[in-house]
């Protein structure tokens, strides 16, 4: 006779990371949010970072949700201001570990400009950029990385503007740690995660994502589950690709990987080590008064 | 709780009102500024950019206005004391984060030295016709408080007020200079740091499993928290319920968005303050601010001189406005005369103070240069007929 097994409550082990008294979540079925949020999770597990100093940012848009979610130190902010809103927040209180969690249409069109200027002055953010290729929150308008050739409601007949290739504009405006992932490499991105949190610089990943209801089902290209069957057979890895040659064409390869992991001084350092150098002991530090 | 000496630059000075402002944001305890150059305003945080490395803390110049004004709600919710300067085409676009500092109730002061406008307009000299937008200009409903100068003492002695009044109510606090009172050098008295009165920031007791971030102390005002203290709060520009979520209903909507005026509404007899001259016996009381307060009181010993009982009230919170006074005032005397370098922004909030019982009169001015007070004088003497 055998006994039936101890029932177990089924805990999932990213809960404790998560708001489950704002569950359920707005996304939509088949949505690829979710599953970076999953991979977040985990790389705070193993990264093994003290939460109370982890800070997470979002702007506007369906992934701008995220910080609601996460059991952090949250701050939703408006539309493409989330990297300056993490300066301040970094600048003051350089002991936090502090991540940007976005979507493409928030970080790279309306907040592009603070983009570029932020991995311009290499401050110590981590940036994760969901992208979608469109706008989901406002009803899958065109996007600054729409592919040639997808439709959007606002692009009808087919979308004309060259899209911004993320990793080249990344890298080129001076980040150190640049990635690329599909929500369907689920361990890479975790991965990759935990690499930009011990990273210190304005670190860079880019997962492109499902958005079942508007871009997928727009291009007719099936449903979420159909999406992760792409996605596997699109991409190649390809660990330090020239990131001027990982442009995302429609129904084209999807090259992802790990582009960059270099050193150079955060802003936090540069700013220090001037005013160390000039001052000398007029300098009274950057911590503050308060 | 006095003010932190490190930042106080005790002593009699000749500053101009835009050094003057960065002092008294240093003796108040700003340690955290972002800006974006733009004229007249600059001068305040090339100033600071230079002073606060050396008693602490850090300005940081971004690459527009809208980072400047985001940056440093960022820097609060860390724990910051901060502010940002702007003027003119600048001020515009801070707009949408001064409607977010309010929905979120971030402590924080934004510096508008006011120049002529519309759009790039007159960048070097002076104007007063942001008074209207610095009430009303993000959208949907809030309240702030807004601050006058029309010294560069006051710039010093005000600045402070304004970031206690930040604190104290959690509110944008918005001071508004203008291109005149900016440039001008006068003497600037800056006390010890003992006689500088702080209010320090409402940081909760609680422990965290208690906390809720926009639960109101009885006054209206939630106590505040700050990031990487294991509170793991979350704060959001939409509408939200006592624990910081997201709440898409009416319901919340009221709760809220009642709360967040009333605050300043309920509490702005507390807020208000004017300074009056010659009020007692006055038959025409001539209103003004800013710049403007000092030519119209060149206009008021004239018009005394011709035996003309005229008086002055000179707002120096114009936000809330000084409306029971005025209401007051408006029981007995013959007209108001209301001067500002606008063509006609204040004067709306004294023709509703007036309520019809004496009539409002206007002394309007394009800017770009102070009002004539002979102009101002001829709009009392046929005031006071």
């Amino acid at each position: 006779m055998s006994t039936a097994p101890a029932v177990q409550a089924a805990i999932n082990p990213v809960e404790p990371f998560l708001r489950s008294d704002r569950m359920p979540h707005i996304w939509c079925p088949g949505c690829g949010i979710g599953t970076t949020v999953n991979c977040f999770s985990r790389a705070l597990v193993d990264s093994k970072l003290d939460l109370d100093k982890v800070a997470i940012v979002s702007g506007i848009g369906c992934t701008g949700r995220v910080a609601g979610y996460l059991r952090l130190d949250s701050f939703h902010t408006t539309h493409g201001r989330a990297i300056p809103f993490a300066t301040g927040l970094k600048l003051a209180n350089p002991e936090l570990t502090v991540v940007v969690y976005s979507g493409d249409g928030d970080l790279i069109a309306i907040g592009g400009n603070h983009f570029i200027h932020a991995a311009r002055r290499n401050i110590d953010l981590k940036i994760i950029c969901v992208n979608n290729f469109i706008y989901g929150m406002t009803g899958g308008q065109v996007a600054p990385t729409t592919p040639v050739g997808a439709t959007a409601t606002t692009t009808p007949y087919g979308c004309f503007e060259r899209p911004f290739n993320l990793p080249f504009l990344a890298e080129s405006s001076g980040a150190v740690y640049v990635a690329r992932w599909t929500a369907f490499h689920v361990r890479h991105i975790a991965r990759s995660m935990v690499e930009a949190f011990n990273k210190k610089g304005f670190s860079f990943i880019e997962i492109i994502s499902p958005c079942p209801t508007l871009y997928q089902r727009r291009n007719k290209l099936g449903d979420g589950l159909d999406t992760m069957k792409l996605y596997k057979q699109k991409s190649v890895i390809k660990n330090g690709a020239n990131t001027r040659d990982v442009d995302i064409a429609f129904g084209g390869e999807i090259i992802v990987g790990k582009f960059v992991d270099i050193e150079r001084p955060t802003l936090h350092q540069t700013m220090d080590q001037q005013f160390r150098q000039v001052l000398k002991d007029r300098y009274a530090g950057l911590g503050g008064r308060g | 709780m006095k003010a932190n000496p490190a930042g106080v630059l005790t002593g009699a000075h000749f500053l101009d009102g835009d050094q003057a402002c960065c002092e008294g944001a240093l003796a108040a305890g700003a340690d955290f500024a972002a800006g974006y150059p733009i004229t007249p305003s600059t001068e305040v945080v090339e100033r600071f950019a230079a002073r606060v490395p050396t008693v602490g803390g850090l300005f940081i110049q971004l690459e527009d206005e809208l980072a400047s004004s985001i940056a440093i709600l960022g820097a609060a919710w860390a724990g910051k004391k901060v502010f940002t300067v702007t003027s003119g085409p600048g001020f515009s676009l801070m707009m949408e984060h001064i409607g977010l500092a309010a929905m979120t109730e971030t402590p924080c002061v934004f510096v508008d030295v006011q120049r002529g406008g519309p759009s790039t307009g007159l960048p070097t000299l002076p104007g007063q016709a942001d008074m209207m937008q610095a009430r009303w200009g993000s959208h949907g409903d809030y309240a702030i408080i807004a601050l006058c100068p029309n010294s560069p003492q006051e710039c010093f002695d005000l600045m402070i007020d304004a970031f206690n009044l930040a604190e104290q109510y959690r509110v944008p606090v918005l001071f508004m200079m203008d291109e005149c009172v900016g440039h001008m050098t006068e003497k600037v008295v800056i006390p010890s740091a003992d006689a500088i009165e702080i209010y320090p920031r409402r940081f909760t007791s609680l422990p965290p499993a208690e906390y809720k971030p926009f639960k109101p102390s009885p006054d209206g005002v939630p106590e505040m928290v700050k990031a990487g203290d294991g509170y793991r709060f979350h704060i959001t520009g939409l509408t939200h319920d006592e624990q910081g979520y997201p709440a898409m209903t009416w319901r919340a909507q009221e709760k809220l968005v009642r709360r967040l005026v009333e605050k300043v509404r309920k509490n702005a007899d507390k807020i208000v303050r004017a300074e009056e001259c010659d009020l007692e016996d006055a038959e025409v009381v001539v209103l003004a601010y800013g710049i403007t307060s000092r030519v119209a009181l060149r206009a008021l010993q004239m018009a005394r001189a011709e035996d003309i009982r005229a008086g002055l009230l000179r707002p120096i919170v114009v936000w809330p406005f000084p409306e029971k006074r005025l209401r007051e005032l408006a029981e007995r005397v013959k007209a108001f005369v209301v001067v500002e370098m606008n063509y006609g922004q204040m004067v709306y909030e004294v023709e509703r103070c007036a309520g019809g019982k004496t009539k409002t009169v206007l002394v309007e001015h394009g800017g770009g240069t102070v009002h004539d007070p002979e102009q101002v004088l001829t709009v009392i003497r046929e005031a006071a007929r």
